[in-house]
């Protein structure tokens, strides 16, 4: 744009303006923003990007704008009153969180759960699962331009919510663990209906695979994207889904079975890939086992009778003691960390989330990538931010 | 009239007739309440030295280990401060533990005792899957060593208990606030700060915000 004779060095304006052009134009990292209102950030989360060009060299994660101060609120509750709370942490998942919850309190008063409440749970846990992954695929195949993705997985999701409504009059913040068993037992018509969604989903899958399984644009916007390996995944903190896509093999419920995970016939899904891409094939083999666990879970529940609550104490009042109990949550270890003083509330409560500590890594896996891979990368990891700040 | 006195009288005898039982409900929920104590001292009965994790650990760096507790089937060690580092890196590097995994770093207040705080590390071995809690105990103004060089992971983690205590982590790369705003007074999870936030927060925030609706 500039005249040539400007920039002319021998004349008094070319050296002007050569000055102007080191002191004004210099070749210097750009801050940018991102969040924390932003679609693609599934909540409230901002994210400061270093970018040279539109090459990331370094990411400041922000968090806390969802900060409710859970952990300070549980000292002042009983340990039935906290149980609400626990739906509000990963709100599209509220059964597993309940399932931790309980489980650390069951495990520090010494509680048998009856067999019958502990299948009904398994199976909670998994539709809840299933549909924390459609929310999850849809919402991330959304971002990266698939639409029609976004309405089939919200379709059968539905008919997930439409159980839970069923079974305990919520969809999402359902609340229907309940330390000892669960708040009641199944409805008529139930396990039908349920029966008929393990029927019809394998096909609703194989729907979201013919879509973009092999599709060009979503291979190239996840192949050999944010790729980190299972042995800096651990060290950074990866937990789920996360890190058994970069080919690691634990699965709390294999590893630790809780509840009655020994005594189904399920597999661990694992792929090799440590990208975005490996994640997806993950998670969309985990919905497609967590659909056999429900199904076997039915069979059994069919035949199964008994009650669905344990014999409890009407006021909860733990030993002395602390323990730490942990669930395989859709996003990875959920873990709760009671400290009793022998009263009935807990004395020191401190919950370990998934999405919090998956979070950690995304600087790592966002270095040397163009700023629309961020987006790509938020989606893979499956952040819930009413979880990551409690 | 008559039928509400009448009903009113129910009442009161009903009530009068629910008092004796009181006590029957104590002594049943006592005799409840007496029976998981006296299956609690069941657990302890593990001899925690013959464990194969507590044997290797107080082998090798038994001059860290302050206490070894164990409750339903969970050991913790009470580690030396100075040691924590060190102890660490030996979990993680060892071939019999293996302890590739920071789950989690938690701090707890216990005011009223000498050394009011303790930091808390849960590990795991992805390879051995077992668990074990490290437990160091610091008194107010005291900093212990971050575990950062250890597992990258313990960055956030500490930021966090730093956050929420106000305990303060040496050699941490970025210690600074991470859930609350950077200018936050005080630290919400000591037991002293109070539950509904500092006095008057919440009153001059609803004047600040809520100009329009200020009834209070």
């Amino acid at each position: 744009m500039m005249e040539k004779g400007l920039m002319d060095k021998g004349s008094v304006e070319g050296q002007v303006t050569e000055d102007l052009m080191r002191d004004t134009l210099k070749t210097r990292e750009m801050w940018l923003n991102m969040g924390p209102q932003h679609p693609s950030t599934h909540g409230v989360l901002r994210l400061i990007l270093a970018l040279e060009g539109e090459r990331i060299v370094d990411t400041e994660i922000v968090i806390g704008y969802l900060h409710r101060g859970m952990e300070k609120l549980a000292e002042a509750k009983t340990y039935p009153q906290f149980l609400p709370y626990t739906d509000r942490l990963d709100y599209i998942s509220s059964h597993a969180m309940n399932f931790g919850y309980v489980l650390a309190v069951e495990k520090l008063m010494g509680i048998e759960v009856p067999e019958r409440a502990q299948y009904i749970r398994v199976m909670m846990a998994e539709l809840t699962r299933i549909s924390s992954h459609l929310i999850w695929l849809a919402t991330h195949a959304l971002d990266i331009g698939a639409m029609t993705v976004f309405l089939y997985c919200f379709r059968e999701r539905e008919m997930i919510l439409d159980l839970f409504e069923m079974a305990c009059g919520a969809r999402l913040t359902t609340s229907y663990f309940r330390i000892g068993g669960v708040a009641h037992d199944l409805p008529d018509g139930f396990i039908e209906q349920a029966r008929e969604f393990c029927k019809i989903f394998p096909k609703k899958a194989q729907d979201y695979d013919d879509l973009i399984l092999k599709n060009r644009i979503w291979l190239s916007r996840t192949v050999n994207v944010a790729k980190i390996s299972g042995e800096e995944g651990l060290n950074l903190g990866l937990t789920g889904p996360n890190i058994r896509g970069s080919g690691v093999y634990w699965d709390i419920r294999k590893d630790e079975p809780y509840s009655n995970y020994d005594k189904l016939d399920w597999e661990i899904a694992v792929e090799h890939g440590c990208d975005v891409y490996a994640r997806y094939l993950v998670r969309l083999k985990e919905m497609r086992e967590s659909c056999k666990i429900v199904s076997q879970c039915l069979d059994i529940l069919e035949k199964l009778d008994g009650p669905v609550m344990a014999k409890v104490p009407k006021v909860i009042k733990p030993p002395e003691g602390e323990v730490y109990a942990s669930v395989e949550a859709p996003k990875g270890e959920l873990g709760f960390y009671i400290v009793s003083d022998g009263s009935p509330k807990p004395y020191r409560l401190k919950i370990r989330a998934p999405s919090f500590a998956n979070l950690i890594s995304v600087p790592t896996m966002v270095r040397g990538h163009m700023v629309a891979d961020v987006i790509a990368v938020i989606g893979s990891i499956d952040v819930v931010l009413g979880e990551v700040d409690r | 009239m008559a039928g509400e006195k009448e009903k009113k009288v129910s009442k009161g005898e009903v009530k009068e007739e629910r008092k004796p039982k009181a006590p029957a409900a104590e002594e049943a929920a006592k005799k409840k309440a007496a029976a998981p104590k006296d299956e609690a001292p069941q657990e302890p009965q593990v001899d925690v030295d013959t464990l194969p994790l507590v044997k290797r650990v107080k082998e090798v760096k038994g001059e860290f280990i302050e206490d070894v507790k164990y409750f339903r089937g969970e050991i913790t060690f009470l580690v030396k401060k100075e040691g924590i580092v060190d102890l660490c890196h030996f979990l993680k590097d060892d071939s019999e533990t293996q302890f590739d995994f920071l789950t989690e770093v938690i701090g707890t207040h216990y005011p009223e005792r000498e050394k009011p705080f303790e930091v808390v590390y849960h590990l795991y071995s992805t390879s051995k899957k077992h668990r074990v809690r490290l437990k160091v105990q610091l008194a107010e103004d005291e900093e212990v060593e971050s575990v950062f060089p250890v597992w990258r992971s313990a960055t956030w983690y500490e930021r966090e208990v730093y956050d929420m205590l106000g305990i303060r982590f040496a050699n941490h790369p970025d210690l600074k606030r991470i859930l609350l705003p950077d200018d936050w007074e005080g630290h919400p999870l000591r037991k002293d700060y109070p539950l509904q936030g500092p006095p008057g927060y919440r009153e001059a925030w609803i004047k600040a915000h809520c100009a329009s609706t200020n009834k209070l």
